[in-house]
């Protein structure tokens, strides 16, 4: 179970960029997180495992407070919270296999890690999961030889290498083509089913968010101003969450993977 | 060139307003000035100047035609200057790749190290080969040992400073995606910097060990090992013949060193 | 049945991969093993460096006068190496342009770029102070040809990459070869020149201060005689003008090519 409560965080003087957020995931609901750009969608979700330091409020997890910890107590809690990106994030330069047992970094050794000796049964998980995904026989490409559908499952599967207690997919299909980016969704959906875990999703495509997710929180300015079913996010709550900022369609404007500016906003988050 | 950009200046002088022509000739200006500056206070004794070409043409009959007489030793010679370049390229990888990783301001603990790591790399780089052999000359006496130092001290600077960049280019979404697994710095160091810089790595070091062979045909001129010091003896005694010989056999070197490392660069990267 | 899995190596071949280990094992012993090390001595080092560090700090700049004069010379050295390098440079990128110059010349043109870019500067200094005596003649004349070589290729692949396009509509006027070389490809690499000879001047100085080493004039004459005479303090005095000459040099150098491209 996730609890959130009165979450802030500001970055220097400015305005908030979350103000008193409260949330709670329990079970193993898929939850998607609709709002603008800038709504502070990214930085709720990296507030969660701390790649962004919140200025105030609770996190806890499974009862753990996350808000306080620090060296090695964080890295411990972070290996328990997997995170799907935007951009993949994946190595390039490393094979598929390489990439999905990076997944483990937070529990072999810094020797196993270097000498690409994992444990056996960090192998068998991987080679499950990539069967699950349907990306086995890619195991010793190198990450930049997929298409970007095969990289986004490479993504989530190191993020399930982690046995994490909650998902977190930070505009997961942002990145990707229509088709493919429904069946990332669809196997996001279907994954917390088979395992049993939480999954938050960060989207801008409503009509995605409403086939694929069972609960649905809007965003604006920071505050939450929608948590609802799908069956209740009606006409009057889009124009709440995207009324005179931007038209709801921009999910086709994020160009894919390489854009610059996603990996300058990553710099800005983990500098604070 | 000087002249070529004046008349240059004058062809096409629409393009530029009044200011920048000002600016260009002011600049003009002051280049004439120096080099007339130059030219009647530098401390040269004129008929030499034109007697030059003469003495150059006599040092190059001298020397012809070269003696092979000594060539087992240059041979030997080469290879410890070989030895010295390669052996120094190595050893400094073990020091540039921590000065380059605390040099990067993407991965650099804090300030401080941040200030030492620049302060290492300036001061490697502004001080040439020669003059680090010729201090570690005087430390630990005539040898292979100071010339080894002395390539390694300007090779620091210069693979730190390059790999330094690298590092700073990397993508960043990789480090933050290790973060989020919980790894530790070092892992992420592993996973998500050494990957990426991998192949600037291999350039740098390739390009450093080709500039390290020319480097340390001269060496020896201070006493600091290879074939300098042939070249230096041969000069003292006159004799002539086996400077060419050496000198043909720097030529040679340097040609084999390009074409292997134009060979690497292609083979790795 | 649990799977495994192996990083695959970059070397497919297990014989070639630990082949490379033995040679690679097998060359640091051999080098290691023939480099001639004089213990004895190497084992005074740290004593004697204790000795010259001692003596160098603080350095003295109480000579500064010599240390003026050294510098005046590296300087001027450097001014007039650059000028005439980077002008002869010219004739012979030409000549080095496989586009521009017939076989023959191309080949006499790649040949001078490539001995003057083998053979170190220092190494052509003592050949010139050896030719026509010590002093600062020979500083200008090894820099010339150093300049002559680095500036020559980077401008004669300059060349070999020009638009042909405006070479052949002065061509097509019956321009001679001279003319085409004026009107249709000096424009095309005068840019380029330009900021290759402030790059050039910045390494020139660099340079002159080392070529003095050998008694071609300079700064590097006087650190030489500083070190012969264990002359420590003044010697530090010299590397930290140096120093500090080469960082606003390379300041400058670097400010006026971003003003430039």
């Amino acid at each position: 179970m996730l609890e959130i409560s009165k979450l802030v965080k500001r970055y220097g003087h400015d305005k908030p960029v979350l103000q008193d957020l409260d949330l709670v995931v329990e079970g193993s609901s898929v939850v998607s997180i609709v709002g603008a750009s800038g709504a502070g969608k990214s930085t709720m979700l990296r507030c969660i495992n701390r790649l962004v330091e919140p200025t105030s409020g609770s996190i806890r997890l499974n009862g753990n407070e996350l808000v306080k910890l620090r060296g090695a107590a964080l890295r411990r809690a972070r290996r328990k919270i997997g995170m799907v990106f935007q951009g993949f994030n994946l190595i390039d330069r490393l094979t598929v296999m390489e990439n999905v047992l990076a997944g483990r970094l937070g529990y072999v050794s810094l020797y196993q890690a270097i000498s690409r000796r994992y444990p056996k049964q960090d192998i068998e998980r991987a080679f499950t999961l990539m069967e699950r995904v349907g990306i086995a026989h890619y195991a010793n490409k190198r990450a930049d030889e997929l298409s970007g559908g095969e990289r986004q499952r490479v993504g989530v599967v190191r993020a399930l290498m982690q046995e994490p207690e909650i998902l977190l997919a930070d505009e997961p299909t942002a990145s990707l083509d229509p088709r493919t980016s429904e069946q990332i969704m669809k196997l996001l959906q279907s994954l917390a089913s088979e395992l049993s875990l939480p999954v938050l999703i960060n989207i801008h495509n409503v009509a995605q968010a409403k086939t694929y997710t069972e609960r649905i929180v809007g965003l604006r300015h920071g505050n939450m101003i929608f948590d609802g079913s799908p069956a209740d996010f009606t006409k009057d709550a889009l124009d709440a969450i995207y009324g005179g900022i931007e038209a709801p369609d921009d999910e086709i404007t994020e160009p894919p993977g390489a854009n610059p500016k996603q990996g300058e906003q990553g710099v800005a988050h983990d500098q604070t | 060139m000087v002249d070529q950009t004046d008349v240059l200046a004058d062809r096409i002088w629409q393009r530029y307003d009044r200011k920048e022509r000002l600016i260009r000739y002011a600049v003009l200006l002051v280049t004439v000035m120096l080099v007339y500056w130059a030219v009647r206070d530098i401390d040269i004794f004129w008929p030499w100047v034109w007697d030059a070409p003469n003495q150059i043409q006599n040092l190059g009959a001298r020397m012809w035609p070269p003696d092979p007489r000594r060539l087992e030793q240059i041979i030997g010679a080469m290879i410890e200057t070989v030895h010295i370049a390669t052996l120094a390229t190595m050893l400094t990888i073990f020091i540039a790749l921590p000065v380059s990783y605390i040099a990067a301001q993407n991965t650099t603990p804090n300030r401080a190290c941040l200030w030492l790591g620049r302060f290492i790399l300036v001061s490697s780089r502004s001080v040439n080969t020669i003059i680090w052999a010729l201090l570690f000359v005087a430390i630990f006496g005539p040898g292979v040992l100071a010339g080894i130092l002395a390539i390694m001290f300007r090779s620091i600077g210069f693979i730190g400073k390059l790999m330094g960049e690298a590092i700073e280019e990397i993508d960043r979404r990789p480090v933050e995606a290790m973060e989020a697994t919980g790894a530790s710095k070092l892992k992420v160091i592993a996973y998500a910097v050494v990957p990426q810089v991998m192949p600037a790595f291999f350039a740098i070091v390739i390009l450093r060990w080709d500039i390290n062979i020319r480097e340390s045909t001269v060496l020896g001129l201070v006493g600091a090992g290879g074939i300098g010091v042939l070249l230096q003896g041969s000069i003292d005694t006159f004799a002539w013949p086996t400077v060419a010989t050496i000198l043909i056999a720097i030529v040679i070197l340097v040609l084999i060193g390009e074409t292997i490392t134009s060979i690497l660069r292609r083979k790795v990267i | 049945m649990p799977r495994t899995w192996r990083k695959p190596s970059f070397i497919a071949n297990p014989f070639l991969r630990y082949g490379l280990w033995l040679v690679v094992l097998a060359y640091l012993f051999w080098a290691f093993g023939s480099l001639p090390f004089n213990w004895e001595r190497i084992a005074e080092g740290l004593p004697r460096a204790a000795r010259i560090f001692g003596s160098g700090f603080p350095p003295s700049f109480e000579r500064g006068g010599l240390l003026l004069t050294g510098f005046k010379e590296s300087f001027q050295i450097a001014i007039l190496a650059t000028l005439l390098g980077v002008a002869l440079s010219i004739p012979f990128a030409v000549m080095a342009a496989r586009n521009i110059a017939p076989l023959p010349v191309y080949l006499f043109g790649r040949a001078v770029i490539i001995i003057s870019r083998s053979f170190h500067p220092v190494i052509v200094a003592i050949l010139f102070v050896a030719a026509v005596g010590f002093g600062p003649l020979a500083g200008v004349l090894t820099l010339t040809l150093y300049s002559i070589g680095f500036v020559g290729k980077l401008l004669a692949e300059e060349i070999e990459e020009i638009d042909w396009g405006q070479v052949e509509a002065m061509k097509a006027t019956g321009a001679g070869y001279f003319s085409i070389l004026i009107y249709a490809v000096f424009p095309q690499i005068l840019p380029r020149q330009v900021g290759l000879s402030m790059y050039q001047l910045d390494s020139n100085l660099r340079a002159s201060a080392v070529v003095g080493i050998v008694g071609a004039g300079g700064i590097g004459g006087t650190l030489m005689n500083a070190f012969g005479r264990y002359d420590y303090d003044f010697a530090f005095a010299i590397l930290l003008i140096i120093i500090a000459v080469i960082l606003v040099s390379e300041g400058i150098s670097g400010w006026v090519r971003k003003k430039i491209w």
